[in-house]
């Protein structure tokens, strides 16, 4: 009888006893930089407002203070990611390369609905261990589209919605404040509100807030729409002096001068 | 003493399903000694886990003596660890009719917390103060009592940003010309503890809000209070 | 719950019952339980609220239950957690103000008082391991000064203009810093009651061990008045439009 022939394509899982084994001896695996983040989403009259913060953590350390969250999908559609930022970045940019080849071969714009289901389809099959939580809008044919998909592939069809470690304090301003029918400013106004208060009570946000409005036939990117954390002067330079740091200089290592410093260059 | 040994050990070996009496409420502190001076510095914003608790919950206090006692760790042990020093050094003054000398609440509070050997106060404190001949005197510890007097320390969640910065720019290690015997004048001290602040929030999430900076001098202690970033 | 079994040495057994004893054992969390309490300090004082409900595990067991406790005429008490463990509480308070009473000297125990008294017996109980599974927010009018106080089951303590335990730290919280702090002088009882109920409403939105009876309390000059149980106006009419999760 012959045996099933291996998988050949996703994860393989031979590894994960041997992994547990090394960590129940201690050895560590490397921690992943994850975007304890804030990003959300509304529907307003004319479409959809994603928002982001921009702070990227790994562990408590601050990776990166101004990184983008908010991911090109396609022309009429953007994806905001929290979670592990590697998973976030490759799934957002190989969906958007399926969705680049879908729409030429059928010659029309995708639409959001196909985006959606593409992420938690790609997302269910591997079980929750891509660990990104995303927010998706767009505007098609159909109209405004707005979706949250989590990392085991469920989603939600929404008019507000908020992911990430500043979710809460993110929804308490859309809860208070969001009502049918929000003009486009007011749109923004309360997605960088929403922001904002991931960015200043939810310590794995941060920095900067992004805002991306897409409408009918546009997008409009707003990169740094709101820089409420810029970075105060510091007191005084620390420029040091040339050959301030010693050296042994190979060449001089042969002879008695172990010290001797070349401040040529 | 007793007590404490004999409850707390039996739990512990339960492994999962026990109830951690610790919480780390983040923050930093540092001291850094002069000649006739001390200064200690800390943010005050105090968390639990990714939520501030609040901004404004200082970690630093001053002491009947005028000493100052800087921490970081857990806020619950920090506090009591304050309270039983300040009243040690009460009882001190009134059996002995004078103030409690910094080297020896130094000491006080090195065996203040070995006393909780087996419980210990999730404390890393620094302790700032003027010595007999009017010097600045930093103490630094570890949970457990472990004590010893520097020129400078840091202490708490961006301990791992700011030491090595301190160990370049108060003590001068490793540098050609430079004198790390050279205690630093007032005002580099200050500006020194300020960048090491406002250079810390922008990469630790748990340190932010405002900075309090003590300087401890013959005239007394002088606090000055400045703002950080709030995110 | 799984109860955590603690063997005492037996150096701290009960006499006679020194070799064939069942081992001490205490739950090892809290079991019916109240969520967020909110507070903050406006014009006039501090006002204060929590809702009726103490759940047990996802069941909604007690539906009129009383979370906020007047501790002396100056002083309020709300508490998130075992309500078992705030029963406890309460009686040990009255305790110590009937104690107070009888001492009969014209003082009275202010808020900065019973705070500290609530936070040492906390973290006299958490240093003891054997920790009371409560978040108090302890709220009051001390010598016509403002205070409001958090002490958790670890004995951690501070003090802010808004306060919230539990969900409400995490909902609650970014609305008052917004819309409170800095500005507590400023705001009326009008926009006081506004604001919190706010975040109450907010609250029974997103908190599935929340619900819409809950109680207010304020404490002025005047002193400690807690209301009777009322409802909030809530609106679903955007759920209507909503239809599935996908295409």
């Amino acid at each position: 009888m012959a045996l099933p022939a291996e998988a050949s394509t996703g994860f393989k899982f031979d590894n994960v006893k041997r992994n547990q084994l090394l960590g129940d001896k201690g050895y560590k695996l490397p921690t992943a930089t994850k975007t304890g983040t804030t990003i959300v989403g509304l529907i307003f009259k004319d479409g959809v407002v994603l928002g982001a913060d921009t702070r990227a953590t790994a562990g408590t350390i601050v990776a990166d203070k101004n990184c983008e969250k908010i991911h090109y999908l396609a022309p009429n559609m953007y994806c905001c990611g929290a979670g592990t930022a590697a998973d976030t970045e490759f799934t957002t940019s190989m969906i958007s390369s399926q969705l680049a080849l879908h729409s030429l071969n059928t010659g029309r714009e995708a639409r959001v609905v196909t985006a959606m289901t593409m992420l938690k389809q790609y997302l269910f099959r591997y079980q929750g261990h891509i660990g990104a939580a995303l927010v998706l809008g767009g505007y098609d044919v159909t109209g405004p589209h707005l979706f949250t998909i989590y990392p085991h592939g469920s989603t939600d069809k929404l008019p507000f919605v908020t992911m990430g470690s500043g979710s809460l304090a993110a929804m308490s301003v859309f809860e208070s404040r969001w009502r049918e029918g929000l003009s486009r400013e007011e749109g923004i106004e309360l997605v960088k509100d929403a922001i904002e208060a991931g960015v200043f009570n939810d310590l794995g946000s941060g920095s900067n807030v992004d805002v991306c409005v897409l409408t009918k036939g546009n997008v409009e990117y707003l990169r740094g729409y709101s820089r409420p954390n810029e970075r105060v002067f510091k007191e005084q330079s620390y420029k040091f002096a040339p050959g301030t740091t010693e050296f042994i200089d190979p060449a001089a290592a042969q002879g008695e001068d172990a010290t001797a410093m070349d401040v040529s260059a | 003493m007793r007590t404490a040994t004999a409850v707390a050990a039996p739990i512990e070996a339960h492994g999962h399903n026990h109830w951690s009496p610790y919480v780390d409420n983040g923050g930093t502190t540092l001291a850094i000694a002069g000649e006739d001076y001390v200064l200690v510095a800390s943010d005050t914003r105090q968390s639990d886990g990714y939520a501030i608790n609040s901004r404004y919950e200082p970690k630093a206090f001053v002491l009947s003596n005028n000493a100052v006692l800087g921490t970081s760790g857990c806020v619950a042990d920090a506090k009591r660890l304050c309270e039983v020093l300040e009243q040690r050094a009460q009882l001190y003054q009134h059996k002995h009719d004078r103030q409690i000398s910094t080297p020896a609440l130094a000491r006080l509070l090195s065996n203040t917390m070995y006393n909780r050997r087996m419980l210990p106060y999730y404390v890393f404190p620094v302790l700032a103060g003027l010595d007999s001949e009017g010097r600045g005197a930093a103490y630094a510890y570890d949970a457990i009592g472990s004590m010893e007097r520097v020129t400078n320390s840091c202490f708490g969640s961006a301990e791992t940003l700011i030491q090595p910065f301190l160990d370049n720019q108060v003590a001068r290690n490793n540098q050609r010309g430079a004198d790390p015997e050279r205690l630093l004048t007032r005002q580099e001290a200050l500006k020194i503890a300020i960048d090491a602040f406002t250079s810390a929030t922008e990469r630790d999430i748990y340190t932010g809000d405002y900075l309090e900076i003590f300087i401890i001098d013959a005239a007394g202690v002088h606090k000055e209070t400045r703002e950080l970033k709030h995110d | 719950m799984d109860p955590v079994t603690l063997e005492l040495p037996h150096t701290l057994q009960r006499p006679g019952h020194a070799v064939a004893q069942e081992p001490m054992t205490r739950p090892a969390g809290p079991i019916v339980t109240g969520t967020s309490v909110v507070a903050f300090k406006y014009r006039d004082g501090i006002i204060m609220a929590a809702d009726c409900l103490a759940s047990y595990g996802s069941l909604a067991r007690f539906r009129s239950e009383n979370r906020l406790f007047k501790v002396n005429e100056t002083t309020l008490l709300g508490a998130a957690g075992d309500m078992g463990d705030f029963q406890y509480m309460k009686h040990k308070l009255e305790d110590v103000m009937t104690h107070e009473y009888d001492m009969d000297d014209g003082q009275r125990l202010g808020t900065k008082s019973v705070y500290k008294c609530l936070s040492n017996i906390m973290y006299g109980r958490r240093t003891a391991i054997n920790p009371l599974w409560n978040a108090y927010v302890v709220g009051g009018v001390d010598g016509g000064e403002r205070v409001l106080g958090y002490v958790d089951l670890y004995g951690t303590t501070y003090t802010a203009d808004a306060v919230a335990t539990g969900f409400g730290k995490q909902i609650a919280i970014p609305m008052l810093r917004r819309r409170v702090e800095g500005r507590a002088d400023e705001i009326s009882e009008e926009e006081a009651v506004a604001i919190l109920d706010d975040c109450m409403r907010v609250l029974f939105y997103r908190d599935c061990r929340a619900l819409n009876k809950l109680r207010r309390a304020k404490v002025t000059a005047q002193g400690v008045e807690i209301s009777e149980p009322y409802s909030l106006e809530t609106n679903w009419t955007y759920a209507e439009s909503i239809v599935g999760y996908g295409a």
